[in-house]
């Protein structure tokens, strides 16, 4: 029966995926267009000079002086071949510059996502037991800041204090370079790199959470099977957290869900900050350098993650949910 | 003098012990020591590693490590052997002979020869951003021995000799190149050179890592075993990763300019500000000459009068700029000290906006403007913040408009939907080059990026850059720039506002980084680290 609705539930959103994903490639593609200036000037432009020469062969070279159409045409027949095509900027296949960069920005999304709902939830369940008490009000205070305050700026604050002043952890990067380092040393040494950046990326969204969490059991709490629940005699624990959590979890996943594109732009902007070599960055300077292979490539692999991480949240809610049918 | 004879044993002797004497005393007698890594920052991350399609600032900072030009300059901007161990240019000035460096060796051990120099000065005609205007009176190479490279000329060119460094000419293998698509050999990104230290790897987005050539032909040189660059994109990061030791050296000032303060009182760090006589250049404010407004002399004369250099020197570089008036700044050695024909002087400013025609309307404004500053670094923004309060005093409202760097570039150089920019621009190795661009009618070329955007058109100047460029008197050409100074002072097709000095940032470990005039774009073969104490 379980089984029957996870097959249901995920050939649903395959079919659904795929009309999706072409639309978000051509608008996309469309979208870059309208974008003043082109590869071609961002390297000129760099280099502080050009003649209209070279300016004419880099253009040629690139593909950027086809016409329209046909641009498309040619991106959409590499993509039938599985090729996202070849960096003008970067010199390389755009496939590898992704797969290079992918485990990075994996690391610090999921770390971040996996830290926020961890933290966020245990905080939310604190604060909804004890609501109107001091944990609540303390934790309330706390979340409060952090959700008003910018992931870059505790990000900074904490390069200052943790690896200025104290010097216990590395302020950019995502390992040693040249370090050479193997077993536990590698792991532990990209850990070191992976805290604080995680710890920014996750600080907004642990608020969010928190608060969240704390909403959705104080709703449910008051609903009758939860009366029934206590009036049976159940231990207060047992209804807080299968009875009360558990259908309190359904909105905090869902905002989860819709919160993994959002980590994508925050990871832009954490990934400058720490110098983290992943896909925001990689994102951000594709843009900048109207690289649009690049550019069309990480939007692509992003409507994928988002498309995989809703998938996700459904066959979740499945599980969480008996009630809630393919 | 521009043209020396054939270089001599003893002359030569004479130069490398002069320059090794200045070595020995800028070190105070330390001896270079062997090994270390250095920790390089470079910012943004480079297109690619060699300086032959492109010539992108970050480019220039890692290419020359690995390859070279034919020659060096020192800091006083006299050319030093590289790859070619003498030259000579003929007295009519229409051919130059140089005679090559024996025994060197590419990084795949193929040996270097002529046919590798007559093979990179065609692609460097074809591809380099510069190649076709500065090789442009080329006519051929020629390779009488495998020793020996001739160049002829159509007319002279007496700024060609200042255009051999690596950091302008990279010389790349012809065997690797020779029946490829130059734009996309993967010698662009994985380079094999000549030079003191060879490409490891690059891992795009955090770093690239050179390692020592024990095969150099200069030993023993070099003396750091790795280099290591770190692309940090974040300016704040930058000057955490100096406080912090995980970075040793950085050029084009890397870190913000109010950190500067702070950093300076860091007794590990210290700051150079040679080696910058290749880039440097005024940050000016360029008019559209083509705006109705604009382009009338006496609105120009106006805005000139109302802007204070000292300001901008102070408040917007924090003291580390020179004022100036003419597109020439000071280090250059064509710079001749102009004085402006239009001083700070409000009350001057507003007659002559009144007598234009332009009295103040409701809300005391004449007209309105908008000014894009160059999206490059912080400064251009700033100064451009400084323009609008300067010229709210005479009337004129101005709107500051952002964009990133490829939009501002199509709106300037291709639409030429811009009234006044706020830019900076590289006077280069040499005024023919470098200042020729801007003030050249046939400048003029749309959809060119940093060219002559106000459509500024002069006969005489025209008439005198055409003479400088072939001109190989050198004090004639001076008085040829110079004038052309005086004109542009007057005429204003731009104002030039202040000479930013350009820093270097480095851990005192790190000796010998700024050993030639391009400084950090040098080949770091001089580089050592100082024992830790």
């Amino acid at each position: 029966m379980f089984d029957s609705r996870i097959a249901a539930t995920l050939r649903r959103a395959l079919l659904r995926a795929i009309p999706t994903v072409l639309g978000i490639v051509i608008l996309n593609f469309l979208l870059l267009q309208l974008v003043p200036g082109d590869a071609a000037d961002v390297l000129a432009g760099e280099s502080g000079a050009a003649t209209a020469e070279t300016m004419a062969m880099m253009r040629s070279h690139f593909g950027l002086d086809l016409p329209l159409g046909q641009q498309l045409l040619n991106y959409l027949n590499h993509l039938a071949h599985f090729s996202l095509g070849y960096s003008p900027r970067f010199n390389m296949p755009v496939m590898e510059l992704i797969w290079s960069r992918l485990p990075n920005t994996l690391l610090l999304m999921a770390g971040a996502l996996g830290l926020a709902l961890v933290l966020g939830i245990g905080c939310g369940l604190v604060m909804a037991t004890w609501a109107h008490r001091w944990p609540d009000r303390i934790l309330g205070v706390l979340s409060l800041l952090l959700y008003s305050t910018p992931g870059f700026w505790i990000g900074l604050m904490a390069v200052v204090l943790f690896s200025v002043h104290l010097g216990w952890l590395p302020s950019d990067g995502s390992t040693t370079i040249g370090a050479n380092l193997s077993g536990w040393d590698a792991v532990r040494d990209r850990l070191a790199h992976a805290l604080l950046p995680t710890l920014a990326l996750a600080s907004v969204f642990m608020a969010i959470y928190a608060r969240l969490t704390r909403a959705a059991m104080l709703e449910a709490q008051t609903q009758d099977y939860v009366r029934t629940a206590v009036a049976k005699g159940l231990h207060p624990a047992r209804v807080q957290l299968r009875h009360v959590l558990r259908n309190a979890l359904l909105p905090v996943t869902t905002v989860a869900g819709v919160h993994l594109g959002n980590l994508l732009g925050g990871a832009v902007v954490i990934e400058t900050v720490f110098s983290w070599p992943g896909l925001g960055r990689l994102a951000l300077e594709a843009v900048q350098g109207r690289d649009y292979a690049v550019s069309l490539g990480v939007l692509l692999l992003s409507s994928f993650m988002v498309i995989f991480a809703n998938l996700l949240i459904d066959l979740l809610h499945a599980w969480l949910d008996p009630r809630i049918k393919a | 003098m521009l043209i020396p004879t054939r270089f001599s044993i003893t002359s030569l002797l004479r130069h490398c012990a002069a320059f090794v004497l200045l070595c020995m005393a800028a070190h105070a007698g330390a001896s270079p020591v062997t090994g270390g890594t250095l920790n390089f920052v470079v910012t943004p991350e480079p297109p690619a590693l060699v300086n032959l399609a492109t010539s992108a600032v970050p480019v220039l900072k890692v290419s020359a490590k690995v390859t070279e030009g034919l020659l060096a300059y020192d800091l006083k901007l006299q050319p030093v052997p590289q790859l070619a161990t003498a030259w000579s240019i003929s007295p009519d000035g229409k051919r130059y002979t140089f005679t090559l460096r024996r025994g060197v060796k590419w990084h795949d051990g193929a040996p270097f020869t002529s046919a590798d120099v007559a093979y990179s000065l065609e692609l460097l005609r074809q591809v380099h951003p510069r190649g076709k205007s500065t090789f442009a009176k080329l006519v051929a190479v020629r390779t009488p021995t495998p020793h020996q490279v001739v160049l002829e000329l159509s007319s002279p060119a007496p700024y060609l000799i200042m255009a051999f460094a690596a950091s302008e000419s990279p010389i790349v293998p012809r065997h690797v190149y020779e029946n490829t698509d130059p734009l996309s050999n993967p010698n662009n990104t994985a380079p094999i050179g000549t030079g003191p230290f060879k490409f490891v790897k690059w891992v795009r987005g955090s770093h690239i890592e050179y390692v020592r050539n024990p095969d150099y032909w200069d030993k023993p040189r070099p003396y750091v075993d790795k280099i290591v660059v770190r692309l940090i994109p974040d300016a704040a990061g930058r000057a955490i990763a100096f406080e912090n030791g995980s970075v040793d050296l950085g050029g084009d000032t890397p870190v913000p300019l109010g950190d500067l303060a702070r950093l300076k009182g860091n007794p590990r760090l210290a700051i150079e500000t040679a080696g910058y006589q290749f880039s440097a250049g005024p940050s000016r404010l360029e008019f559209n000459l083509d705006h109705p407004l604009l382009g009338k002399l006496a609105v120009r004369q106006a805005i000139a009068h109302a802007l204070r250099r000292d300001i901008i020197k102070n408040a917007v570089f924090y003291g580390y700029a020179e004022p100036i008036y003419g597109p020439i700044v000071p280090g250059s050695p064509f710079y001749t000290a102009v004085a402006s024909p239009y001083p700070f002087d409000l009350e001057r400013a507003n007659a002559l906006l009144d007598g234009a025609g332009l009295p103040c309307r409701a809300g005391g404004i004449r007209f309105k403007l908008t000014l894009d500053p160059l999206p490059i670094g912080e400064p251009p923004a700033r100064a451009a913040s400084y323009v609008k309060s300067a010229l709210a005093r005479i009337g004129i409202a101005v709107t500051i408009r952002s964009q990133d760097l490829p939009a501002y570039l199509k709106r300037v150089y291709t639409d030429r939907q811009f009234d006044v920019v706020l830019n900076g621009i590289s006077n280069l190795f040499d005024p023919g080059v470098g200042m020729q661009r801007l003030y050249w009618s046939q400048g003029f070329r749309k959809g060119v990026p940093f060219t002559n955007a106000s459509h500024f058109a002069n006969a005489e100047v025209d008439r005198l850059f055409e003479q400088a460029a072939i001109e190989t008197d050198r004090a004639k050409r001076l008085a040829a720039f110079a004038r052309i100074e005086q004109i542009v002072g007057q005429q204003l097709p731009d104002i030039n506002l202040v000479a930013p000095r350009q820093m270097t940032l480095y851990n005192r470990r790190v000796h010998g980084h700024s050993a030639t005039a391009n400084g950090l774009d040098g080949n770091f073969a001089d580089l050592y680290l100082a024992p830790a104490p």
